[in-house]
């Protein structure tokens, strides 16, 4: 097996599907220019040609219903926003119309199309460019909303996200693009709706959406070393979301931390502490905790950063807490910066 | 030669029949639902159409079958003049499981995407950017299906619209914007809204075809849209059609409403003088159809739409389980 980069693989995804499937196409702000979504639409240009790699107005509600309107009459769109704070001009299409569009039709349309947008963070990115908001797509019967958190990952899902025949939300973390692993050459799909555990652990669950995976295995880590083992549990999927691998990972643990990428206030955490009371309530030992940002706007400059996004260091210190262990010293610890890679812009 | 006239005539009138029948469909079905709206068993906020019919009309007549609409909740005409589906259109009204949307739609969701009527959408304008979409695969794929969206002056507000408009010019996209221009948003006129003086003096500065007309002929109307249909086709742009009419009943319900005092009742009394359906009708008389053939016409529709009602109103609501059903797309 190679090693490639997630944003490799979500290329690779997208050109195969191309080149299997001569109704995909991709879509939007600055798509096919010489930036290329950071790389992720690299090539697609040049291999398929200006018909199907194409750059837009800058309407993103209008955009959303065009791809609508192409999925519903044979094509298979893939809408790009490189922040989803820009998908946010969408809703109205996104929720009014592309997610009841077969309903309204009583089963009978397939709306086959794909809407990738990148989180931002870091380097100035402030308010307007750091946003997640899974759970806001998540909460809307019609849409899947899937958010790959490995290279491997990126890859399987963005593909069963192109050949799903419903509208599919992609929602990726800009730092997780440079991620590298192992991802089959060969196209392959991995089904919409399936965790994956991240890590094999006795003590606590940990359910974490994309970043806070890689925050999570950096406590794990730590945490293994004054004899604490974490599980780790990447839902990948939000919605439809499986909770079985959480309810299996409890009957072990009876411990449950959510560090989600997001808001905590009525965000995905809230969805996932919920089903584990309603249906694991026995199993619990110990009240559940939600990590994720503070509930302020994200702030531009790195000193306030660094209080608003939670960590490796607050999922070590949340789950010595919830045990009644001594705080664990990680002065020492090498916590990995991605400002050290990330010099910005965008 | 003398043949060739005589030919002339005969498809004349049958186009002309052809748009009496759609005509008269569509205010017959809106007649019926007056007429058995108080029994309370249609549950759905009607926006009617009765008024504007030459419009969808026209059009749907120059499209054809092979083509896709957009329509806005006024959609009772749009979606029978494309479909003629008037079974699965009361079906609906009545919240039926045989109904076009198995009884999720109702009034403002009509879709029948295999006749063409793809969707009609309750929230203003939000159809327009979706038939854009639409035009572009059935330009892209080679289906020889031409696209269109109804909407109202109100629409023509919002910035799906504008952008719209744009998107399918830049990207020279072969499309029928039709707006069926009231002169109304609800009981807010065009001055409270508009910061320019005419619409289509403003879209004609796009890069698409214009067209206007205060005709209120639905005839007229078929003619403009199979002209602009020809040209979209052949210069690969969209068309604007801006066509004059006037809501004979209240913004939503059965009533006629000239009581509120937002309109006048003159300007209503006037418009009937050029109503639709009567002026077709005196077309088909001066073509040579006899009074008789038009009656039996209107009595095969008539018996139709009655048809339709009485099963409609006969037939199974939907089981529970049917809320589910549909979320994505299903095989049935
Ligand atoms: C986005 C949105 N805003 C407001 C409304 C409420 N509303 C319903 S119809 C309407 C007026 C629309 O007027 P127009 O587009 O001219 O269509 P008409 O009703 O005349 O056919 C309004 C404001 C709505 N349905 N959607």
């Amino acid at each position: 097996m190679r090693r490639i980069s997630y944003c490799d693989a979500l290329n690779e995804a997208m050109a195969q599907e191309m080149e299997r499937d001569p109704t995909v196409f991709v879509y939007g702000i600055g798509v096919p220019d010489h930036k290329k979504i950071f790389g992720t639409t690299a090539g697609l240009l040049e291999r398929f040609g200006p018909e199907r790699c194409l750059d837009t107005p800058l309407a993103e509600d209008t955009m959303t219903g065009f791809g609508l309107g192409a999925a519903v009459r044979g094509l298979r769109p893939i809408h790009i926003h490189i922040r989803v704070d820009f998908l946010l001009l969408a809703m109205n299409q996104l929720v009014n119309m592309v997610s009841t569009f077969t309903y309204g039709t009583n089963g009978r349309a397939k709306v086959p199309m794909v809407i990738r947008a990148v989180v931002g963070r870091g380097w100035g990115q402030g308010y307007q460019h750091s946003k997640s908001l899974h759970s806001f797509f998540a909460h809307i019967p019609g849409l899947k909303v899937v958010l790959p958190t490995t290279p491997r990952d990126a890859k399987g899902l963005l593909t069963a996200a192109i050949r799903d025949d419903a509208p599919v939300v992609c929602i990726e973390h800009r730092w997780l693009y440079w991620a590298e692993d192992d991802v089959p050459q060969e196209p392959f799909a991995i089904p919409i709706g399936e965790g994956q555990v991240l890590r094999r652990g006795k003590d606590v669950t940990v359910v974490a959406t994309s970043w806070m995976n890689v925050e999570a295995l950096r406590a794990a880590q730590i945490l293994a070393r004054h004899g604490i083992e974490l599980e780790i549990v990447d839902p990948r999927t939000i919605s439809p979301f499986d909770e079985s691998l959480v309810l299996e990972s409890l009957a072990k643990t009876g411990r449950l931390v959510v560090a989600d990428n997001d808001w905590v206030s009525c965000g995905f955490g809230a969805e996932v502490v919920a089903r584990a009371a309603e249906r694991a309530h026995a199993a619990l030992k110990a009240p559940v905790r939600r990590i994720g940002f503070q509930f302020t706007p994200c702030p531009t400059v790195r000193a306030l950063e660094n209080e608003f996004y939670p960590n490796a260091r607050t999922i070590v210190d949340t789950v010595c807490d919830m045990l009644g262990r001594a705080p664990i010293d990680t002065s020492g610890e090498d916590f990995y910066s991605h400002e050290r890679r990330f010099k910005g812009p965008f | 030669m003398r043949d060739q006239v005589a030919e002339l005539a005969r498809t004349d009138l049958a186009l002309a029949r052809r748009i009496y029948e759609l005509l008269f469909l569509v205010r017959r079905a809106e007649d019926y639902i007056i007429k058995h709206y108080h029994e309370d068993e249609m549950k759905t906020p009607m926006h009617m159409s009765m008024g504007q019919e030459a419009i969808p009309v026209g059009v749907c007549a120059a499209l054809g079958e092979k083509a896709d609409i957009y329509s806005s909740y006024r959609s009772h005409a749009p979606f029978l003049a494309k479909t003629s589906d008037v079974e699965g259109f009361f079906a609906e009204l009545y919240g039926r499981a045989e109904g076009v949307g198995g009884g999720k739609g109702g009034s403002m969701h009509l879709a029948n995407i295999d006749r063409g009527h793809m969707c009609s959408t309750a929230i203003v304008a939000s159809g327009i950017p979706v038939a854009v979409g639409t035009a572009f695969a059935n330009m892209r794929l080679g289906t020889g299906r031409m696209t269109a969206t109804f909407f109202g002056d109100g629409a023509v507000d919002e910035g799906n619209f504008w952008e719209s408009l744009n998107a399918a010019c830049v990207m020279r996209i072969p499309l029928l914007f039709v707006c069926e221009d009231n002169g109304l948003a609800v009981h807010t006129g065009k001055r409270q809204r508009h910061g320019y003086r005419s619409i289509a003096e403003v879209v004609r500065g796009f890069d698409c075809i214009v067209a206007e007309d205060s005709s209120n002929d639905a005839q007229r109307i078929h003619d403009i849209a199979a002209g602009a249909i020809a040209r979209c086709r052949a210069e690969r742009r969209p068309a604007f059609l801006l066509f004059e009419c006037y809501r004979y009943l209240e913004h939503v319900g059965i009533n006629p409403d000239f009581d509120a005092g937002y309109r006048d009742k003159r300007d209503y009394e006037a418009y009937l003088a050029k109503d639709c359906i009567a002026l077709q009708r005196r077309r088909l008389l001066a073509g040579g159809a006899t009074d008789a053939e038009i009656k039996a016409l209107e009595g095969a529709i008539d018996q139709r739409v009655r048809a339709a009602v009485e099963r409609a109103k006969q037939a199974a609501l939907p089981e529970a389980g049917q809320l589910f059903h549909g979320i994505f797309h299903e095989t049935d």
